[in-house]
């Protein structure tokens, strides 16, 4: 009695989520499972498992899969070694410390496509870019950046964004860090990057393991920077997946398609899930 | 032979005179403990030996060398914390090999040290365990084991047993003092509970606002305080302290005008020129109760009952309470008038500066 009045009640919300979650979820596995081109309305026909191969065969396929892995990785580690750093830097108190910290922290709060901009017209531009400024007083020729190197363009401009997000994180789990274990270790001889090594990238794992989990999730869907940006190119060079589920739906208005791109992201990002949380989730049990 | 002297040792933060000028010398193999109420700046000293804190003025000299500026890497000290500050995510062996290893020692050398120290404080057992696998005892002695593995010149206890509950602290207690004694290194011991201090010291630095107020054996301070704050600070429970504002000499004795009764002195036992008023010191347990012919007499307030002795508080005046020790099944009652009588011999004399003008009689 007891327990299904517990049912009962838990159930509008319950009910409420699994519809949320299922109703996309089958739409996108039907969508993916006829033929579904917005040139050609009413043609609707099952086609079973043609959208995946026109997917997985078309030619950004392999580019934006290795893609999507090197900006994640790529993110991934520059966020997570710099945000150490320059967290451990900004630990200790010094003059200006709440200004500093502000500063390294308002990325952050910046939107992606404005991030996007910034980096565009105000760093990388080749004619008036501040980094073509300064290859230019150096002797150099400028270089342009976002058709030369536009996924490393790309990387720079999303670790920008999420250094800051790091950088909040480890600055916080720096202060809940013991001092009289560094003491201790002082007293058992030991230096500033034995203390380091030793004990603050340990007390860091946690930390580093959610880092790594929530960066995932919105690094696997990077999208606006590239819309902004390089718009994918030139050619495929900086497609990744989200970027090349939407050139399927919205430039070749084929939702099919795009519907099993998307699908094929999910098994993606549980894949790449799969192996993180294999090799980080050690650290969360410690 | 001074092993640890401690030459005008000044401490100062930024508004706050923390130590005022400490001057300490320790021989080796001795047990000394820092006592003192909160924020005497005894931790501070500690730190500061330990190198923890940077001195502001003074030296710190050790077996001959000038530490005063040294690393405390470099200082050859151990220290044990208050929070043991064993590293969590290190097993027991990696916590007491730390030191070795950072000190590349060699592995085979590691692991007889390890096993030596862990077998002398039964932590063979536990080697493998992370701390937080251990009890609040056991970490103790990791930490303990984490300092006697490096043989240190000198051990520094920072109110190692704080932290533990009051059967585990006397237990631990006795285990320190087993330690001093077999391993004969010196120890620096900081503490704000008295019973620590005195069970365990050689001799007790009692320290009162970044200063040194006296230095002694356990026996000394309790029976020869020379200010009234190490009195007090000495014995439970405190030690009453009864102001007599009419002192006469009498012959060979003062009489001393105490609330309207009149008690005794020896004058012999006088330091100095007669004072005009004096705070007198009694010890709760140096005044008996008695049927009636007391030196004071007053009525009960409150009986605390220990079960192996009792403390009647006595109301002896509208705004002078005192308390006695009393044996442990006394028939004493609340609000009863009873009449006490004060060991002479054991009373200690105070002047208007909370100096102490008495002497301790020879033994007869």
């Amino acid at each position: 009695m007891k327990r299904s009045i517990t049912r009962l009640l838990m159930a509008p919300s319950v009910i409420m989520l699994l519809v949320w979650m299922i109703i996309p979820l089958s739409m996108t596995i039907y969508f993916s499972t006829i033929r579904y081109n917005l040139l050609y309305p009413g043609q609707n026909n099952f086609v079973g498992l043609m959208n995946f191969e026109f997917f997985i065969t078309d030619p950004g396929f392999i580019p934006a899969v290795s893609n999507t892995l090197i900006l994640l990785l790529s993110v991934l580690i520059i966020t997570v070694v710099l945000g150490v750093m320059l967290s451990a830097l900004i630990d200790k108190p010094f003059f200006g410390q709440g200004i500093v910290r502000v500063l390294l922290i308002s990325p952050f709060f910046i939107m992606p496509t404005v991030n996007a901009l910034i980096w565009k017209n105000m760093m990388m531009n080749p004619v008036y870019g501040i980094f073509a400024w300064i290859s230019e007083s150096l002797g150099f020729e400028p270089i342009d950046w976002l058709s030369s190197y536009p996924l490393v363009s790309i990387i720079i401009m999303v670790s920008w964004q999420w250094l800051p997000f790091a950088i909040l994180v480890f600055v916080t789990a720096l202060q809940s860090q013991d001092t009289e274990q560094k003491e201790a270790a002082q007293m058992d001889g030991a230096t500033g990057l034995h203390i380091f090594r030793y004990l603050t990238i340990p007390h860091l794992a946690r930390p580093i393991a959610v880092v790594v989990m929530i960066e995932t999730i919105f690094l696997l869907a990077v999208f606006a920077e590239i819309f902004v940006s390089t718009g994918g190119g030139p050619g495929y060079d900086s497609t990744n997946l989200a970027y090349l589920i939407y050139n399927q739906a919205l430039l070749q208005y084929d939702v099919g398609v795009a519907s099993a791109g998307g699908l094929f992201a999910v098994l993606l990002a549980n894949i790449v899930a799969f192996f993180l949380i294999r090799a980080v989730g050690k650290n969360l049990t410690v | 032979m001074t092993y640890l002297a401690i030459t005008d040792l000044q401490k100062h933060y930024d508004s706050y005179h923390a130590l005022r000028g400490i001057n300490l010398s320790i021989t080796e193999g001795e047990f000394v403990v820092f006592v003192g109420p909160s924020g005497c700046g005894k931790s501070t000293l500690l730190r500061t030996i330990a190198g923890l804190e940077s001195s502001t003025g003074g030296s710190i000299e050790l077996d001959g060398r000038d530490i005063t500026e040294v690393a405390s890497s470099k200082r050859d000290l151990a220290m044990v914390f208050q929070s043991y500050a064993l590293y969590p995510h290190m097993t027991v062996a990696d916590n007491l090999s730390f030191a070795l290893r950072l000190a590349k020692v060699s592995d085979a050398e590691i692991k007889e040290k390890v096993r030596s120290v862990s077998a002398s404080l039964q932590l063979d057992a536990l080697l493998e365990r992370k701390p937080k696998e251990l009890s609040g005892g056991q970490r103790q002695r990791v930490a303990i084991g984490r300092a006697i593995v490096r043989q240190p010149k000198v051990f520094l206890f920072d109110e190692p047993l704080s932290n533990l509950d009051a059967a585990l602290r006397v237990q631990m207690r006795l285990e320190l003092a087993r330690l001093h004694k077999k391993l004969g290194t010196t120890m620096i011991y900081v503490t704000h509970d008295q019973v620590e201090a005195m069970t365990l010291a050689d001799r007790v630095v009692i320290l009162n606002a970044g200063q040194i107020e006296q230095v002694g054996t356990p026996l000394e301070l309790y029976r020869q305080p020379n200010s009234r704050f190490v009195a007090e600070f000495i014995g439970t429970p405190k030690m009453n302290l009864i102001a007599a504002n009419k002192i006469v000499r009498h012959e060979d004795n003062l009489a001393i005008e105490l609330l309207g009764q009149q008690i005794l002195f020896p004058a012999k036992r006088l330091k100095g020129p007669l004072p005009d008023s004096v705070v007198v010191g009694i010890r709760p347990e140096h005044m008996t109760l008695v049927e009636e012919g007391g030196d004071l007499s007053g009525r009960i307030e409150l009986v605390e009952h220990l079960g192996s002795e009792a403390y009647a508080h006595l109301q002896l005046s509208s705004d002078q309470t005192i308390i006695i020790k009393a044996p442990a099944r006394t028939e004493l009652k609340d609000g009863q008038e009873v009449s006490l009588k004060i060991d002479i011999s054991e009373i200690i004399l105070f002047n208007e500066n909370d100096r102490v003008i008495s002497v301790i009689p020879e033994e007869a």
